[in-house]
């Protein structure tokens, strides 16, 4: 039996940093939110003395349960997808929070490039530097427009940072200068720079000093404690959504979180959605919630799995290349963030001390920053070196040649604890017609209900571009002094690890309902009153770490919804256009 | 937890006072907002004596999790041949690796309850790939001399981690006992590696989980155990940590992170942490 519940203005499923601002600005407006997670309740409490590497980083304390519901996986259209059945492969948020809150930080705006790639790339280099196949596009919105929303999300998180010197045009400063300058930050930005490099600080999600944000939050110095990616902080001294934007709309008396609650459906009649039902996980209770106003911000498996299973927007059918749902599925996997490991005989890093997004980055080849005329790939990425601070478990790396157990091993092991440091790309990631998602054949939840399948694999592009990364990162280790250096192997295909939390795609927003699935206020075009948002939307990876564009898109859909609210109706005019697929 | 004290107690040398020396540094790390203050204040109430060892000895170190004393002896062979005691300090006996591990695998990780274990399951010998290849915090880094490629998502076996663990030791066993003629307990060290090595290698026929992957599992929770709290049952009295030097679990490293010299710290855990 079902219970219906009270209607209410809008109900979010989801309460990371997409549902988070949606509800805070929503609540804040005088609306009455109901925000779903299908996790437990988590606060700051829940992270007081519990720096523990094996149950976290080892143990994937606070990743997805994946006993019910994972994904399934494969590269080739031909092949029978697997599921991804570990945590160890299989990262995502679960519970108040979601993956926001045990995220590193690091916290880059994307590039005008990024949002109009497309038409930017044929400008520059013409039609045939983008490959047949290759369905990058431009997404509805310019840099210029989404300005004010990043603007807004790092005030809202109190991003500690400096501008990147080729980076895109601000309105302002960050809202807190960068964090401290560790020696190996200051080791990097030198080798940089004397390559002729413009290095600056990793802009984070770590906050450089005491801070409050324009809602009245308030968040605290990082201790760089280094338990820190994978943890909660034990100070609210990273931004996340328990110290930001879910008090805020706590705060407004029109916003209920209800926790342990599993959406499996979006309700649906007559081109609208009039709510969602869902579960409660402890006692298994059904319930429909109503709403003038869905917003999926469930991450990006979720939001396509529940688009597809309550069969709303036109499922993509990679044969024919029409629809929409699971087009362009995208993301960092790993062929992203290669680069290499330098050992440095001389130096012993206090590398037990960090932070999540502390660390120096150079933006020269990221995106179209540089002339792409004579190499093989589009588009770029961020070269980082990053100081997360390591564990001891997570600190045996030892060069290459090495055996990789018994005497010698463990004997090298120890040398180069502090020793070594890595440089990668965080190379952006386009999008091809045979990169989808949709539901899978086989594997079900406890509910009965299919897995999302994943069908996904590497182009010449990835490999290309990765390759491109690795030496660049090597060169910079050599100016750095590295004795010996490591480089990354490019791997020939997709492994099916999903563990960093940068999957995107199969919900994009653009111009043309018959190639996104939401307008650039992230409004259904096939339901006016669903809104999806987060990494789902992006219609191809960019070279950079994507939440602060999720947080950016958030404050965007928050203004959307409001506008649909009061006037109703689409909030972009549908213009069909017959595009390249 | 009950585990430091009677770890404490083997080392005898060992200065208690060490635990509440670097309070001082952490303090000076702190500023800002008044939230900090109070929360940091509890977590500096540290008692400065972990506690009066009791004279239990090692009264933790027993079986738990597996029945067979042989199938034990063979686990704990096989950690101190991939972490031996050596001039810099205890192998993976010494620090309670093998009691680790034996704990571990009666815990949700060892039977797989977070895991997605549900039907059909793909039936791969050697072929599932690496599904335990080391990632490290920098996760998608370079750890390329680990990273198997592989045709499908990883895990593919209907086995929990721990019935893995039985199987692999007892085959670990038969090959010994093939190759070498006698048990993998009875065999010589350098014996005990080439049997080891085979695995590595998946040479060895493991049905439904391919040698390699038992034997990275053993390599990956045999570092576990030198390097994780002590509160599981390894690193026995931090001497994992101390070889590596490495400091613990503390509240802030504010005023290490700017320093150029490697600052050494005294070892503090969990427990401390905690302010027990
Ligand atoms: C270890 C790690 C480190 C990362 N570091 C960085 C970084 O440094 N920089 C960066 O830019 N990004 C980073 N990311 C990515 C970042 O975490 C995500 O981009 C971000 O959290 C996405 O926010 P979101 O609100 O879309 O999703 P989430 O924060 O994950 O929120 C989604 C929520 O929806 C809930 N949910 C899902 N399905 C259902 C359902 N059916 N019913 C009810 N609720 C549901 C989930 O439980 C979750 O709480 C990292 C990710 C990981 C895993
Ligand atoms: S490193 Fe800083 S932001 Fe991260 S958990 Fe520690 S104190 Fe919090």
């Amino acid at each position: 039996m079902v219970t219906k519940l009270e209607k209410v203005d809008v109900v979010v499923v989801g309460t990371g940093w997409a549902g988070g601002v949606v509800s805070a600005e929503l609540a804040k407006a005088g609306y009455k939110v109901v925000a779903l997670e299908r996790g437990k309740n988590q606060t700051r409490d829940d992270y007081i003395g519990v720096k523990d590497e094996l149950r976290y980083t080892n143990r994937y304390e606070m990743m997805q349960n994946l006993s019910s519901e994972t994904i399934t996986s494969r590269n080739n259209l031909d092949e029978v997808a697997l599921p991804v059945r570990t945590r160890k492969e299989m990262m995502a948020g679960n519970d108040l929070g979601g993956g926001s809150v045990h995220w590193a930080g690091a916290s880059y705006r994307w590039k005008p490039y990024d949002f109009e790639i497309r038409s930017k790339t044929i400008e520059r280099y013409g039609k045939a530097k983008i490959p047949e196949g290759m369905t990058i596009q431009d997404w509805g919105i310019t840099y210029d427009e989404m300005e004010k929303y990043y603007d807004r999300w790092e005030k809202t998180a109190g991003i500690s940072g400096e501008p990147d010197p080729l980076g895109p045009d601000r309105s302002s400063d960050y809202p807190n200068p960068p964090m401290k300058e560790s020696p190996p930050i200051k080791l990097f930005k030198e080798g940089a720079k004397k390559l002729g490099l413009h290095p600056f600080q990793v802009p984070a999600g770590n906050l450089s000093q005491g801070y409050t944000n324009p809602d009245g939050e308030v968040m605290n110095a990082c201790m760089y404690c280094a338990f820190c990616t994978q943890y909660g902080c034990d100070f609210g001294a990273k931004s996340d959504p328990l110290v930001t934007v879910l008090p805020t709309a706590q705060k407004t008396g029109n916003f209920e979180a209800r926790v342990g609650s599993y959406v499996r459906r979006v309700l649906y009649k007559n081109g609208k959605a009039t709510g969602v039902l869902y579960v409660n996980t402890l006692t298994g209770e059904e319930f429909e919630q109503p709403a003038d106003v869905v917003v999926l911000a469930a991450f990006t498996f979720t939001n396509n799995r529940l688009l597809l299973l309550s069969g709303i927007g036109k499922p993509y059918d990679p044969k024919t290349r029409k629809g929409v749902i699971g087009r362009n599925y995208n993301g960092q996997f790993g062929i992203t963030f290669l680069g290499a490991r330098g050992y440095f005989e001389d130096k012993k890093f206090n590398y037990y001390a960090g932070a999540g997004a502390l660390g120096g980055a150079v933006g020269d080849y990221a995106g179209d920053n540089f002339d792409h005329t004579n190499v093989d790939f589009i588009n770029g990425g961020g070269i980082e070196m990053r100081q997360y601070g390591k564990g001891a478990i997570a600190s045996n790396h030892v060069p290459s040649g090495t055996p990789g157990w018994g005497a010698d091993y463990k004997k090298k092991s120890l040398h180069y604890t502090y020793r070594s440091l890595v440089v990668w790309y965080t190379s952006a990631n386009m999008a091809w017609w045979h990169n989808y998602v949709d539901l899978d054949p086989t594997y079900k939840d406890d509910y009965g209900d299919p897995l999302l399948r994943i069908t996904f694999k590497y182009t010449d592009q990835d490999r290309n571009i990765a390759k491109f990364g690795i030496e660049k990162s090597r060169e910079i280790l050599e100016a750095m002094g590295a004795d010996i250096i490591d480089e990354d192997q490019v791997p020939e295909e997709f492994d099916h690890v999903y563990d960093g939390g940068h999957y995107a795609g199969g919900v994009i927003m653009g111009t043309d309902p018959s190639t996104s699935a939401v307008n650039n206020y992230l409004q259904m075009w096939d339901a006016e009153n669903i809104f999806v948002v987060g990494a789902a939307n992006f219609p191809q990876f960019a070279g950079h770490h994507p939440t602060e564009t999720v947080g950016a898109l958030a404050y965007r859909a928050a203004e959307g919804i409001e506008k649909y609210l009061k006037e109703g109706g689409p909030l972009v005019a549908r213009k069909e256009v017959s595009t390249h697929v | 937890m009950a585990d430091n004290p009677n770890d404490l107690h083997e080392h005898k040398g060992m200065s208690r006072r060490t635990f509440m020396k670097n309070t001082g540094l952490v303090a000076g790390g702190v500023v800002g907002g008044g939230l900090i203050g109070g929360l940091l204040t509890n977590q500096l109430q540290q008692k400065p004596e972990v506690q009066t060892a009791t004279d239990n000895g090692q009264i933790q170190d027993a079986r738990v999790f597996f029945s067979r004393g042989q199938d034990f002896d063979i686990l704990a062979a096989a950690t101190e041949r991939i972490y031996p005691k050596d001039d810099s300090g205890p192998g993976a006996i010494e620090l309670g690796v093998p009691y680790f591990i034996d704990k571990q695998l009666s815990t949700e990780w060892g039977v797989n309850a977070k895991e997605y274990m549900k039907g059909p399951f793909a039936v791969y010998t050697t072929n599932t790939g690496n599904h335990n290849i080391t990632k490290d915090q920098n996760k998608q880094g370079p750890n390329a001399e680990t990273q198997v490629p592989a045709p499908t998502p990883r895990y593919q076996t209907k086995m929990t981690r721990s019935e893995i663990f039985v199987t692999g030791l007892r085959e670990l066993d038969n090959v010994a006992q093939k190759e070498f003629g006698a048990s993998f307990v009875k065999i010589t060290g350098e014996q005990q590696d080439e049997v080891l090595r085979m695995f590595e290698d998946g040479k060895v026929e493991l049905k439904g989980i391919g040698s390699k992957n038992f034997f990275n599992m053993l390599l990956q929770t045999t570092l576990e155990g030198a390097y994780a709290d002590p509160v599981y049952g390894g690193n026995k009295n931090m001497m994992g940590w101390k070889m590596k030097e490495y400091p613990g679990p503390r509240a802030s490293y504010a005023a290490q992170i700017e320093v150029e010299e490697f600052v050494k710290l005294d070892q503090q855990s969990l427990r401390n942490y905690q302010g027990h």
